[in-house]
Order: structure tokens, then C-alpha cells, then sequence
């Protein structure tokens, strides 16, 4: 079954195309990632998907319902989230509040104007930070973090919202490839054991290839290829891309 | 409960209250007089600091919401001879949904866009008190309020304002350490990201504004018999300037920064203007200071100076 199904979705910013006609569908249950040089139009593809962005054309539908043109705040509430390529937290709370202000907004307590906030899923906050190895860094202001960590925060902000369908913007962007490992293996828990599908995408391709169950491929902000990894690493077109980039060839 | 306060601050609130307590057995009138309207605007700026401090906006209007709670109050316990246990909730009322009308408009905008038309909409505020003469008094003021009784007299009105403003500021406290007030900061730091953990920020901001709204209105309804009068000027823009930099001036990421700011800038005008014309110019230097080495205001410039001096650096 999928979870999304995108059809003919096309972003216009003033004349210069960066998602053009794209059809795409994300099967439940499935590591989905998408590949393309910089400049493709991945995250582009995310912010129409997510409400960030609205499309020129097209249409998105999650869970069979459409969710074109719905704000981001309806979209997360439906259980689709996502995370960001630059990193999107809460800069000057700590570390613990941001996650905390997560699962508020989650539970639907953010207008409790009578419960005191700091008093709010304590225990599912701590639980996450343990998740994603923060538990050490909760009272550190979230800003001062090292990059890696604001990028594990960024994760944990999204998985507190407890989405059935994520999707992660370059997850692993700016890390150490110690950090890198560590952050991917965590994902491929998560992902098993919450049930979660993840549609994805990462320039690192030992790492595309290590998860993803399914690729695509997106160039200049049209969808070349999709296929099964086997079939991506064999795809004359997707060779010719990367060759022509240089980087990532060997993949 | 739940309701953390540090020990610090609630060992430092306790101390004020229990000195402000003290202040009528002093026997001074122009005492308890400074000490009322201090406090009346300390709750001014602790309310205008929900919108700024915690929600992240800025208003250029916020005079006109403590102008509603101050006129409605006034026409209600005067024109229509009601208690004030009606006239001064209603006051209240009216302040808080005047608020969220505006506010409807307003959050459809950000930044500079936002706090211009919270002016626009306070000069409107302005013009309305100005032209509607026979139930305002236009610009001669609605002069001659009927204060109550068991209020009347300098004492049980200190105490009737030093009661109502603790309470009103320990129920703003509540809110602003709230999973609300929580929120609310969350979308000052980041506004795309807390949409994408599923908040309306637009109806946030909007609530938070109504909240700042509310209170300013219990201000503007306390000031509103203190004077026995209320007037056009309450509603004008350099009264929502003054609030801004005593807002600004005590610090807006602390919760009681605004209080103090309020306390500091009130007192500084009083003694500027026994020993200078030039308020004014004084205002001018106080705001070029806040802007350039106080970013954080008087409580920025505490904590900086506390930790240099545990810290031993
Ligand atoms: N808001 C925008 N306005 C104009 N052009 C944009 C905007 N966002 C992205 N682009 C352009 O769209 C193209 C795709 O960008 P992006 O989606 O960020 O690619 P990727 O994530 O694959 O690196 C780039 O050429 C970028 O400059
Ligand atoms: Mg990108």
C-alpha cells in the first residue's frame, strides 16, 4: 500500500523549474532513498510534500488523503514528519525542553495556558534522549550543541512527534563518518523497531546502499530512475549522472 | 503542582511584597503614590512582554489595550453606576477580545509588518477615544470615575493594587511557564520549526496577544480609579513606546525583567524631571544604551555581572 502518492507535482520558482512533473508513490514500510547531485531539487521535493513549500501543480496525497496546499502544523498531525538538511531546532532552549516541547505539541497541550510545561512527559522525554544518545547533554543549551548533536536533536524533535512516515534531509550532513555510522544505525533501529517508513535522502552512497530498500533518482528536478538498489547501481542513466559529477561515482 | 519557581526569585518576590506591605506605615503619600503607579506599570510591561519576550513579536501598540481596560472600567463603574466586581471584569474582557480582534489581523503578519499594524490599530484605538465624546469625554478625558467605596482613600487603594496586581502577575507567571508559555518560545526561537511539530503558531501568537491584552487591561483598569480620570494620551503612541523600553530596558527573556524595567525607568523619569527639562534626551540615551550595550536589559546585565563574579573571570 502507499502512504504517499505524488502525482505530476511541479515547483516553479519564477521561471526556473526545480521539481518538474514529478510522480512518485512511498510503499508502507519501506527505506526509500532519494539521490541526486546538489542542486537537484531534493529538499525542494520535501518542502512540497511537508506544506513548506506550495506547489506550482500537482498533488500529494498521504494515506489516501490529499494534503496539498495543508500547512505544515496539519500535515505533522496526519503522522507525516520530517527533519532538516540545515539544522531547524530550538536554539536557545536546552536540549531536554526541546524535545519536551515536541511531545507537548504532539499531545495536543500547547494551549494548556494551567499545566506547568516543565512538568510535561518528563518520563518520554528522558526516554528519547537516551534514544538518541543525548541524555548527557540535556540541560546544555541546544544551540551550543557540536553539529552532530544538533543534528541528532533535529532527529529526536521529529521522532517525538511519533510519525508513521519520516522524512529525513540529509540526516548525516557535516558528520563525521564515526558520527555518520552511529547516526545511521540508529535510524535502521528506529525505523524497525517503530514500524516507521523513511523516505530519505544522503550523499553519502555506502550509506544509501547499506539501507535503502528502494532508490530514486532525481536530476535537474525530474525523477530519472527508480528501482531497486541492484538495479540503481546498473542504471546506465544513474551512472552517467554521477559520472558526471565526479563525487560518488564509485557507489 | 508542579509550578517550579527558583528559590532565588521566590525568595526575592516574597521580600518585595512583604516591603511593598510595609510602604503605608511610612506615612507617606508620595510614597504609596510611587509605589502604585510603579506597580501598575510593572504589570503593564510584564503583560507586553508575553507578546515580545515569549511569542516573539513586537507591538508599538500595546497602550491602547491598557486604554480599553482604563475606559471601560471608568464608563461602567461611573456612567452605569455598576460594582466594580462587574465593571472591572468586563474591563478586562473588553481588553482581552479588543486584543484578539487585532490580533487576527496582525498575525497574518511578522517582524516590522506586525508591529505597525499594531500601531495602526492603537491609533485607532486613539482616534475612537478621541472623537466619541459623549461616552468618552474625547479630549477633555472622562474625568470624575467613581471609585468604590472600600477603595476609596490612598491606603485600600494601595492595598486593593498591590492585592490585584500580585495576583494578576502570579497568574501570568502560570501562564508564561505553561505548556503554553513553553510553546510560545518555542515558536519565538523558531517559528518554521514549531510549525513542523505540529503548532498553529498563528493562533499562538494571537492567544498570546489576547493574554498581554487581558492584563494590560487590569493595568489601564486600576490606573483608570487611581486617577480618577482616564485620558486620550493613555492610548497614544508614546505611552506604548514608554511600556516598550521599560520592557526592554529590565530584559525580555526573564520573566520579572520587565518589572524591574518599569520600577527603573519610572523612577529615573521622576528624579530626570526634578533636576532637568530634557526627559527626553534622557529617554533618548537610556534606549541608545539599551540597544548597543544592553541587548538583555538590567536582569542581562545582573547575570553577567554574577557569573564574572562566580566564575571567577
Ligand atoms: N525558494 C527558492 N527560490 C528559488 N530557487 C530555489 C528555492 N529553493 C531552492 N531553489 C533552487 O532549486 C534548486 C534545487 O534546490 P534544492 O531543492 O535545495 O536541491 P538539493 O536539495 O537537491 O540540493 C536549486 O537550484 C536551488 O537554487
Ligand atoms: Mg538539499
Amino acid at each position: 500500500m502507499a502512504v504517499l502518492e505524488i502525482k505530476d507535482l511541479t515547483k516553479d520558482f519564477g521561471g526556473f523549474v526545480a521539481i518538474n512533473d514529478v510522480t512518485f508513490s512511498l510503499e508502507k514500510g519501506e527505506k526509500h532513498a532519494i539521490i541526486g547531485p546538489n542542486g537537484a531539487g531534493k529538499t525542494t521535493f520535501f518542502n512540497l510534500i511537508t506544506g513548506h513549500l506550495e506547489p506550482s501543480r500537482g498533488s500529494v496525497d498521504f494515506e489516501g488523503k490529499p494534503i496539498t496546499g495543508m500547512p505544515p502544523h496539519k500535515i505533522v498531525r496526519l503522522g507525516l514528519a520530517r527533519s532538516f538538511q540545515r539544522i531547524n531546532i530550538f536554539p536557545r532552549m536546552t536540549v531536554y525542553e526541546n524535545i519536551q516541547t515536541s511531545l507537548i505539541a504532539r499531545d495536543h497541550k500547547h494551549f494548556s495556558m494551567f499545566s506547568p510545561g516543565a512538568a510535561q512527559n518528563r518520563e518520554e522525554t528522558r526516554e528519547l534522549l537516551d534514544l538518541v544518545g543525548l541524555d548527557t547533554e540535556a540541560l546544555e543549551i541546544a544551540g551550543e550543541l557540536s553539529y552532530g548533536k544538533q543534528k541528532q536533536l533535529e532527529l529526536a524533535i521529529s521522532l517525538a512527534e511519533n510519525p508513521s512516515v519520516l522524512l529525513l534531509d540529509e540526516p548525516t550532513a557535516g558528520m563525521s563518518p564515526q558520527e555518520t555510522n552511529e547516526a545511521i544505525a540508529l535510524v535502521d533501529e528506529i525505523a524497525k523497531s517503530r514500524g516507521l517508513t523513511l523516505l530519505f535522502t544522503e550523499h553519502d552512497m555506502s550509506v544509501v546502499f547499506g539501507i535503502a530498500d528502494r532508490i530514486s533518482v532525481l536530476h535537474h528536478g525530474e525523477l530519472i530512475a527508480s528501482g531497486l538498489p541492484e538495479e540503481m547501481r546498473n542504471n546506465p542513466e544513474v551512472r552517467r549522472v554521477y559520472l558526471g559529477e565526479g563525487d560518488d561515482a564509485a557507489a | 503542582m508542579g509550578w517550579n519557581m527558583p528559590r532565588g526569585v521566590l525568595f526575592t518576590c516574597i521580600v518585595v511584597l512583604v516591603a511593598l506591605a510595609l510602604i503605608p506605615m511610612a506615612d507617606s503619600r508620595y510614597l504609596i503614590d510611587i509605589s502604585t503607579e510603579i506597580m501598575v506599570y510593572a504589570l503593564f510591561a510584564l503583560s507586553l512582554n508575553v507578546i515580545i519576550g515569549y511569542s516573539g513579536n513586537v507591538s508599538f501598540g500595546h497602550a491602547a489595550y491598557f486604554a480599553i481596560g482604563g475606559y471601560t472600567n471608568a464608563i461602567l463603574l461611573t456612567t452605569y453606576e455598576l460594582p466594580l466586581i462587574v465593571a472591572f471584569p468586563a474591563a478586562v474582557l473588553a481588553s482581552g477580545l479588543a486584543a484578539a480582534f487585532v490580533a487576527y489581523f496582525c498575525t497574518r503578519l511578522t517582524d516590522i509588518y506586525f508591529a505597525m499594524l499594531t500601531l495602526a490599530f492603537a491609533m485607532l484605538v486613539w482616534a475612537i477615544a478621541f472623537k466619541w465624546r459623549s461616552v468618552t469625554g474625547g479630549d477633555d478625558g472622562f474625568v470624575g470615575v467613581t471609585v468604590p467605596e472600600f477603595i476609596d482613600g490612598r491606603v485600600p487603594f494601595f492595598y486593593f493594587t498591590l492585592i490585584t496586581v500580585t495576583l494578576s502577575t502570579a497568574v501570568l507567571w502560570m501562564i508564561c511557564h505553561s505548556a503554553f508559555g513553553q510553546t510560545l518560545v518555542a515558536v519565538r526561537e523558531n517559528i518554521t520549526r514549531a510549525g513542523f511539530i505540529g503548532v498553529n503558531t498563528r493562533l499562538m501568537r494571537g492567544a498570546a496577544f489576547a493574554v498581554a491584552g487581558a492584563f494590560a487591561g487590569i493595568a489601564g483598569a486600576i490606573f483608570a480609579m487611581y486617577n480618577r480620570g482616564v485620558y486620550t494620551e493613555s492610548a497614544f503612541w508614546p505611552e506604548s513606546a514608554q511600556v516598550l523600553i521599560m520592557t526592554l530596558l529590565g530584559g525580555m527573556y526573564s520573566f520579572f525583567g520587565p518589572a524591574i524595567g518599569a520600577a527603573a525607568l519610572y523612577l529615573l523619569e521622576r528624579f530626570a524631571n526634578e533636576y532637568t527639562e530634557y526627559w527626553p534626551t534622557v529617554l533618548g540615551v537610556i534606549l541608545l544604551v539599551i540597544v548597543l550595550v544592553l541587548p538583555e536589559g538590567l536582569v542581562g546585565l545582573f547575570k553577567r555581572v554574577k557569573a564574572r563574579m562566580v566564575g571567577g573571570r
